[in-house]
């Protein structure tokens, strides 16, 4: 039996979908992310297991127990708010303490479980401080203590990093995951960041308009993107329509307007005529200035339109002669040399049938 | 240094206009009643002459030492007190969940129902005393049904006007728009994520309010009854229209040395007392109130 189970919840707001019919479960101890853009209903899922909002339709099961009598207060799973929601009249160990005293927690048993929480988090000796007299990400830790001290059996996390910089935020998420080990309960992440998901979470459930779009592990969600909306929204992928003009010895050949046939790896029965998509990362295509070697790879000529210089690599975007665009990514490992192409520049892309992974429509 | 002379005369004439006004209108008032206050009355009124005919200067305590020994001062003092903490005390249960309602309305009715709690505002203050008389004067309904109450239970009709009984009533309802307003401002600016927070981490509808909303709407408390206290102590129209022989308060007893005794320098003493004792009592409130704030934190 699975720690939470979601069964076919929908909630509305008047005419808005916000979560349409998600069903998924969540085991113990998992990191477990819901991803999405701004709207998909990631937040609505999360605020309806910390039972601050009630499903129209649907349940939702810890331990096999219906939720939908509890009231947030008395459930055992435990949020941290994006804001964090320090109380900024009590001091880190009163916060901390907070949810101790209502657990009616014995006052004596107090310090040692407020010190261990606080030692959890890595924030030793800001006890007394208020949260005013704290900086974004030792707040952060506060609020992490102070959900995870009752000993909940999941903790539900609200786009937790967001307010903080990219530097914070990439040695937090480090401290996260080594935190999610160590107290091993189940994580429930919600965030709109690829990246950030990729990097935490065991699982990820991406969220596009109230529906999972596609739920899987981090590798597979980037590798093997079974939707449209999951290759665009995780990462940068060259995206080609066309209809199916072949489908022999594992091999899908696809009419692209203004670049031909493309040809993609794919083990589906998918028959000539019908229209499918090939979704190819950026770090899979070659791009070199000599003519077309003869291999059974995809080949195409065109000009450099654009290119966005990273630092540790660069972004060029070819265009075809047929005004298709491919984007491009090359590390900039060769020492000595920023980039390797100009603007305007004549190149030849390339990529194995292999690099590109077939969707069918 | 060019640049600094006109930024000094920009602050003075700023400054000045309002500067000016306290000093002729607060502060010269005032150093009169200090000296005032050391002074004889004269024989109709108004102050005795500096210099007598005996040649003797006209300074003196006579006036404290009146204040101290005789102890009625003392009493009305206490019972202005009283009437004004007592009217703080109601005023705050009232307008506490007024203003939380407000708060939380949608910003439509929001507008609406502050706009009825300064409603009262529009139509002068005597004016609204005077209303009272009449709604709870021996023949409005009121009196009627309470004393109708009264007779099936066996007990002797009371008279609702004339009495402490109206003094406080009106009391509270000529402050309740300064305790509500206040305690508003301060309550709308609470943050909805604070008490989702509380009620995640296991507080129930009450330890939420006690533990979160009241400490964090204490700013709001003080002010609010900062500004109905302090005017409940000097008031004298409303026990003066409304009050029984018994509702003597401080504002009346400084009325009457001034306008009926003609006895000023009496009459500047109560006001200093008056003043003094406006000042040490709110001093002592915003001081346990930072002490019970420091102890709510710790």
């Amino acid at each position: 039996m699975a720690l939470l189970d979601i069964k076919g919840v929908t909630r509305r707001f008047g005419d808005f979908t916000a979560v349409d019919n998600v069903s998924l479960s969540i085991e113990a101890g998992e990191f477990f992310t819901l991803l999405g853009p701004s709207g998909c209903g990631k937040t609505t899922l999360l605020r309806m297991i910390a039972g601050f909002d009630l499903p129209d339709a649907g349940r939702i099961l810890l331990n096999g127990e219906d939720l939908a009598d509890r009231p947030p207060e008395l459930r055992p799973v435990r949020t941290v708010f994006q804001s964090y929601a320090l109380f900024p009249h009590m001091t880190v160990e009163g916060n901390v303490a907070f949810p101790l005293r209502m657990a009616k927690v014995a006052a004596a048993l107090r310090p040692a479980r407020i010190k261990a929480a606080l030692e959890d988090v890595r924030l030793v000796g800001f006890d007394k401080r208020y949260p005013h007299e704290l900086l974004g990400g030792q707040k952060q830790r506060v609020a992490i203590a102070r959900a995870l001290v009752t000993h909940p059996t999941m903790l539900l996390l609200d786009e937790p990093l967001a307010a903080l910089d990219a530097k914070l935020r990439e040695e937090l998420q480090i401290e996260l995951i080594n935190l999610q080990k160590e107290v091993g309960i189940a994580f429930v992440y919600v965030t709109h960041d690829q990246t950030e998901a990729l990097a935490l979470s065991h699982r990820i459930a991406v969220m596009n308009r109230g529906r999972v779009e596609q739920l899987d592990e981090p590798s597979r969600i980037y590798g093997f993107p079974q939707t449209k909306f999951v290759a665009d929204f995780i990462g940068q992928c060259n995206l080609y329509s066309g209809p199916v003009t072949a489908n022999a010895g594992g091999v899908v050949t696809i009419d692209v307007a203004g670049l031909g046939p493309v040809r993609v790896a794919a083990t589906s029965s998918i028959a000539p005529g019908a229209s499918g998509t090939v979704a190819l990362r950026p770090e899979k295509t070659r791009i070199a200035a000599g003519a077309a070697q003869d291999t059974p790879d995809n080949h195409y000529r065109g000009t450099i339109a654009a290119l966005r210089y990273m630092g540790d690599v660069t972004v060029y975007i070819v265009e075809t002669p047929g005004g298709t665009r491919i984007e491009a990514l090359l590390a900039n490992s060769q020492s000595g040399r920023a980039k390797f192409f100009e603007v305007g520049d004549a190149v030849e892309m390339s990529w194995p049938v292999d690099a590109g992974h077939f969707l069918a429509e | 240094m060019p640049a600094r002379r006109p930024t000094r005369l920009a602050k003075w004439l700023i400054s000045g206009p309002p500067l000016l006004y306290l000093l002729v209108f607060f502060a010269a008032p005032t150093l009169i009643m200090v000296l005032a206050s050391f002074r004889s009355p004269g024989e109709f009124g108004g102050l005795a002459p500096l210099v007598d005919a005996a040649g003797k200067l006209d300074i003196n305590v006579d006036s404290y030492v009146r204040f101290f020994t005789e102890p009625v001062f003392f009493q009305v003092f206490v019972k202005s007190a009283w009437y004004a903490a007592l009217t703080t005390v109601i005023c705050l249960l009232l307008a506490y969940p007024l203003a939380s309602l407000i708060a939380r309305s949608g910003k439509k009715h929001r507008d609406l129902l502050l706009l009825l709690v300064i409603l009262p505002f529009w139509s002068n203050f005597l004016i609204r005393i005077y209303a009272w008389m009449i709604i709870l004067g021996p023949n409005a309904a009121l009196a009627k049904l309470v004393n109708r109450v009264l007779a099936a239970f066996g007990a002797q009709p009371v008279p609702l006007l004339f009495s402490s009984f109206a003094v406080l009533v009106c009391l509270v309802y000529v402050s309740l728009p300064f305790m509500v307003l206040p305690l508003y401002a301060n309550l709308e600016k609470h943050d909805q994520a604070l008490l989702d927070a509380a009620q995640d981490l296991g507080a129930n509808a009450w330890q939420r309010f006690w533990r979160i909303t009241f400490p964090l709407s204490l700013p709001g408390v003080y002010a609010g009854a900062a500004l109905v206290f302090i005017p409940a102590l000097g008031i004298f129209a409303i026990p003066d229209i409304l009050g029984g022989p018994d509702d003597t308060l401080i504002g009346n007893l400084i009325k009457q040395q001034f306008l009926e005794t003609r006895d000023w320098p009496f009459g500047s003493v109560l006001s200093i007392m008056l003043t003094l004792a406006a000042l040490v009592l709110a001093g002592t409130a915003a001081w346990i109130g930072r002490r019970s704030a420091g102890d709510s934190r710790a």
